[in-house]
């Protein structure tokens, strides 16, 4: 599976190049986030929506204020992934929405296994469901990574 | 850091209240170093959030992961809000608070 690229920069666009168990992976992955983003309060998406402010009150009223519009900014960047999954080329702003669904999905996977900088894949049990889910974490990272540098801007 | 705008001197003849220097106190927006978002990415989303150089980009993103934190921008509570938003948006643990 790590034997190629999955994105690469092709003029202003980005190849995609996904094999069918990877797209399986992110549908699946597509699935579960929209699932959660249903109830925003749930504590697995703490990280996709951090306090602005330390004062509660001004939290309030700053989440009042952007929380549907941040919402609804990452579901469109979900839909935006499932409708290209299949592609074999990806516009520029398809890319910048790819970026940000990987983002979201590695964010709620790290914040459910409480990830630190020192994950050792090596010590990951695959009969574990915290082994698996953490195999696809650095699988996601992996991506992200690469679809980085793709769009880095020249 | 050159991206902290100083507070504007006003110049005033009468002593102002606190209250009214409070208001004048600017923002500033700090983004907190986490386990999860890739060192890559948080350099890119502050060259695409902030028009930011790949130089100073990367060195802001430095300073994030060694020092745990960093100001990226600065402003009134309503540029600041929105930069804290954007920042929410791509998924980084941004703060604001006043100068």
């Amino acid at each position: 599976m790590f034997s190629r690229l999955q994105f690469q920069r092709k003029g202003d666009k980005i190849r995609l190049r996904l094999d069918v168990h990877e797209r399986i992976l992110l549908s699946d992955l597509l699935d579960e986030l929209e699932r959660l983003l249903d109830d925003p309060n749930d504590p697995e998406l703490r990280r996709l929506f951090p306090p602005a402010y330390s004062e509660p009150t001004d939290d309030e009223q700053y989440r009042s204020l952007v929380r549907d519009q941040l919402v609804s900014g990452r579901a469109k960047a979900l839909e935006t992934v499932r409708t290209t999954l299949g592609n074999e080329e990806l516009e520029p702003d398809e890319a910048d929405q790819w970026l940000r669904a990987l983002n979201d999905m590695r964010l709620v996977l790290g914040t459910r296994w409480d990830v630190t900088e020192q994950l050792d894949y090596g010590e990951l049990d695959p009969n574990e469901p915290r082994g698996r889910e953490l195999a696809v974490y650095g699988y996601l990272s992996w991506l992200q990574e690469q679809l980085v540098e793709a769009l880095q801007p020249s | 850091m050159s991206t902290i705008v100083a507070p504007a001197e006003v110049e005033v003849e009468q002593p102002v209240s606190d209250e009214d220097f409070e208001y004048e106190r600017p923002w500033v927006v700090i983004v907190w170093n986490d386990p999860i978002n890739l060192m890559s990415y948080v350099t890119l989303v502050f060259q695409k959030l902030f028009g930011f150089s790949l130089a100073k980009a990367t060195k802001l993103m430095l300073q994030v992961h060694n020092e745990g934190k960093a100001v990226v921008s600065s402003g009134n509570r309503e540029k600041s809000e929105l930069d804290v938003a954007r920042l929410h948006a791509h998924g980084l643990w941004a703060t604001m608070q006043q100068d």
